[in-house]
């Protein structure tokens, strides 16, 4: 049995580019189960804050304190870029890839991948070149791709921003199957109406900093900061 | 990896290939001595006679005593005696022994803007080219047939090198370049007679000038000292001077014509230590 | 101009005349340069693989010497590689001067940083690319060295043949070092340069135009191969 990565408490945690603050001295508890989402307007620091859980990102101050070492909490987490990154090959090798890095055997990993590739209906194109699907296609190939490694935390960092309305209904059913499962979901979003689908919990950022935390009923309800109720009502919020 | 072990072997042929355990030695000559053709009619002979492979590295006379110096190669066929005495008392070769002559010729444009047609000496001639300040091109590669017209030059109380380069023009490369640059700006020039006659790109030149007996230019062998360099194959490198300086050679080369011109006169001597 | 038409004529008479020395040149310029390509190749591209994902002190300096290594001229590779291998000099026990080993070795010092440089520009765009996928999924040093130098194959591909043009078309240093012995170190284009020496034009020219259909039917070969230049694979 594999160890729990999670709860995972953030702790005066900072992170600077080029000389300018992005998250400040920022204290988070992450719990196991459900899905959060993180709203706050543009440049509010959504994107940093989820490399740094990552560990694309390093923080100048503070520390995260995962409930093991941290390399099993590396190896059991997985990403999803706002723009996908694809391998150059084939819809399927892009499945197999993460698998084989992981020890997976050659057929084991095949049989996987053909078993995610048939979840996110690919079979067409299973076999061609990953940089000729479809953005939608891609960001499916890139969210199954995560989830074919078990990760117990999948980070999402706005997954649809790019989508059509098809593809983002694709993918937020997946997203919600895979909660279902019991994967711990972190992402971003730009979208309102998104999150009101989708969000256990809520947390506003907002200058690089936690502005609410609460779950995701009351906080469309009734927010309890003055840049969130803004920023609810669709003012703009620098 | 079958694909791996195919590269390998295609590529270990190649680097081992040239081991094979056939009698061969390595000879260097100069450029006008392989350009008169000559050595395609001795090489297989030798290897009929002799069952020796002589591979041959053409390169000018200066770049063959510093082949033989650094005792890259078997023996060397050169014609520069100057520099020949030396080596040999540098310790580099035994002795050096003279084999055959050939001789210089002077090129020019058909038309002879410098007259040198009628001179009747080499000096002479090189003093009208002088004085016109007709366009002369040089090997000026410090090669045996460069050194012999520098010699000549001075024969003629000129310093080459104090000659402008608006007609003196010193190419700095071989027989074959500097034919091929003189026809290019129909300018004069010295060459071995062999070269000349083989040369293909002519153009307007013509031979303008040659038979005076400072012109001759003798060729010599000198086999590598096993003293310095103990892996030079001096037996077969003996075998080959015997064989150069035999009745049956010596005559092979005085009956050696291209176009009908006699290139070569053979004038091998004892051996003299 | 006549000289290039007859030069033309020349090279097809020459290959069907199927000359046993022409042949036997063709042959050797092959295994020459396609040796020195192999060697170069794999030591440039785990080379520039590693330039492009490590972070180190002199990095960028160590850029600067590969792409000035570019333009090394082939007569200075040829004398130093000359000087190595002669009997007076360090390596010359091992008797390679004058072989066709010595000719690979100097077209191996030449090419590598063409090759290496080439890989480093094709990878560093891919590892741009790729780089944060690959340390989501933790991959290890060794394993983003691999994938990066398996996925920018064609870019790779390009890194070989260009190595490969400029060596099958060297004469500098391989005069120097392989001597252009006939039947042992001679190579279309040492051929060329003594024919060119001879004033043989049309015959050089012939021999040049037999070296251009070589260049092109190997990279047509190696394309058709690969399936490279072909808009399903891209």
């Amino acid at each position: 049995m594999v160890e729990q990565i999670l709860p995972l408490s953030v702790q005066g945690v900072s992170v600077k580019k080029r000389g300018k603050t992005i998250i400040s001295e920022l204290d988070l508890e992450l719990s196991k189960d459900g899905l959060t989402i993180i709203m706050g307007p543009n440049g509010a620091g959504k994107t940093t804050l989820l490399r740094l859980l990552h560990g694309l990102e390093q923080p100048r101050t503070g520390k995260l304190d995962w409930n093991t070492n941290l390399k099993t909490a590396r190896l059991n987490q997985a990403f999803v870029f706002q723009t996908p990154i694809m391998l150059r090959r084939s819809a399927l090798e892009n499945i197999i890839y993460p698998l084989t890095l992981k020890g997976a055997s050659k057929s084991e990993a095949m049989r996987e991948a053909e078993k995610w590739i048939n979840i996110i209906n690919l079979e067409q194109s299973a076999h061609l070149n990953a940089k000729l699907l479809s953005g939608g296609e891609k960001q499916k190939l890139a969210l199954a791709r995560a989830l074919a490694t078990k990760p117990q935390l999948l980070l999402l960092d706005e997954p649809t921003s790019n989508l059509d309305g098809r593809a983002t209904k694709e993918i937020e059913a997946l997203l919600n199957q895979t909660r279902k499962s019991g994967t711990r979901i972190v992402m971003t979003t730009h979208d309102i109406g998104q999150a009101k689908r989708l969000a256990d919990e809520v947390i506003f950022l907002y200058h690089g900093k936690i502005h609410e935390k609460q779950e995701a009923i009351s906080f469309f309800k009734k927010p309890s900061t003055k840049e969130a109720t803004a920023f609810l009502k669709g003012d703009i919020v620098e | 990896m079958k694909f791996v072990a195919h590269l390998l072997v295609f590529i270990s042929t190649i680097l081992f290939s040239n081991s094979a355990y056939t009698a061969e030695m390595k000879l260097a000559v100069t450029t006008s001595f392989n350009n008169s053709g000559l050595s395609d009619v001795l090489i297989p002979e030798i290897k009929k006679d002799l069952g020796l492979d002589v591979q041959l590295l053409v390169v000018g006379t200066g770049q063959a005593l510093k082949l033989g110096r650094a005792g890259d190669v078997d023996a060397i066929l050169v014609h520069s005696k100057k520099a020949e005495e030396e080596f040999v008392s540098d310790g580099f070769s035994t002795h050096r022994r003279e084999i055959m002559y050939n001789d210089f010729v002077i090129i020019g444009p058909s038309s002879d803007p410098a007259k040198i047609s009628n001179s009747t000496t080499t000096v002479e001639a090189l003093g009208k080219i002088a004085k016109h300040k007709s366009i002369f091109t040089s090997r000026g590669d410090d090669s045996g047939t460069h050194r012999k017209e520098k010699s000549l030059w001075k024969a003629a109380g000129k310093d080459p090198e104090r000659f402008e380069a608006t007609w003196y023009r010193a190419v700095g490369a071989g027989m074959g370049a500097t034919l091929n640059t003189a026809s290019g700006m129909n300018a004069y020039l010295m060459s071995d007679r062999a070269s000349w006659l083989k040369f293909g790109n002519k153009g307007e030149l013509k031979l303008l000038f040659s038979g005076d007996p400072v012109l001759f230019n003798q060729y010599a062998y000198l086999p590598i000292n096993p003293l310095k360099h103990s892996h030079v194959k001096i037996d077969h490198a003996k075998t080959l001077e015997t064989w150069l300086t035999s009745k049956k050679t010596q005559k092979m080369i005085g009956a050696y014509t291209v176009n009908g011109e006699t290139l070569f006169t053979p004038n091998a001597i004892k051996k003299v230590n | 101009m006549s000289d290039i038409v007859n030069g033309m004529l020349g090279a097809f008479r020459l290959i069907f005349s199927l000359d046993a020395d022409l042949f036997e040149i063709i042959l050797l310029s092959l295994q020459v340069t396609i040796s020195a390509v192999i060697i170069a190749s794999f030591i440039g591209m785990p080379m520039g693989a590693w330039l492009a994902v490590n972070r180190f002190k002199f990095r960028r300096l160590t850029i600067a010497i590969l792409n000035a290594l570019m333009g090394l001229p082939p007569v200075v590779v040829g004398l130093i590689v000359y000087i190595f291998l002669s009997r007076s000099g360090p390596l010359g026990v091992l008797n390679l001067l004058f072989t066709p080993t010595a000719m690979i070795i100097a077209q191996v010092i030449i090419i590598t940083p063409l090759i290496a440089s080439i890989s480093h520009q094709a990878i560093r765009d891919l590892w741009a690319d790729y780089h944060d996928l690959l340390i989501s999924l933790n991959a290890t040093k060794s394993q983003r060295i691999f994938t990066l130098i398996k996925d920018s194959r064609r870019s790779l591909l390009t890194a070989s043949l260009a190595g490969f043009g400029r060596a099958i078309g060297e004469v500098g240093a391989i005069m120097i070092v392989g001597g252009n012995i006939d039947h042992l170190t001679r190579v279309l284009t040492t051929a060329i340069a003594l024919e060119t020496g001879k004033g043989e034009f049309a015959f050089a020219l012939a021999l040049g135009f037999i070296l251009i259909a070589l260049a092109i039917i190997v990279n047509l070969a190696i394309h058709s191969i690969s399936k490279t230049e072909r808009a399903s694979t891209w």
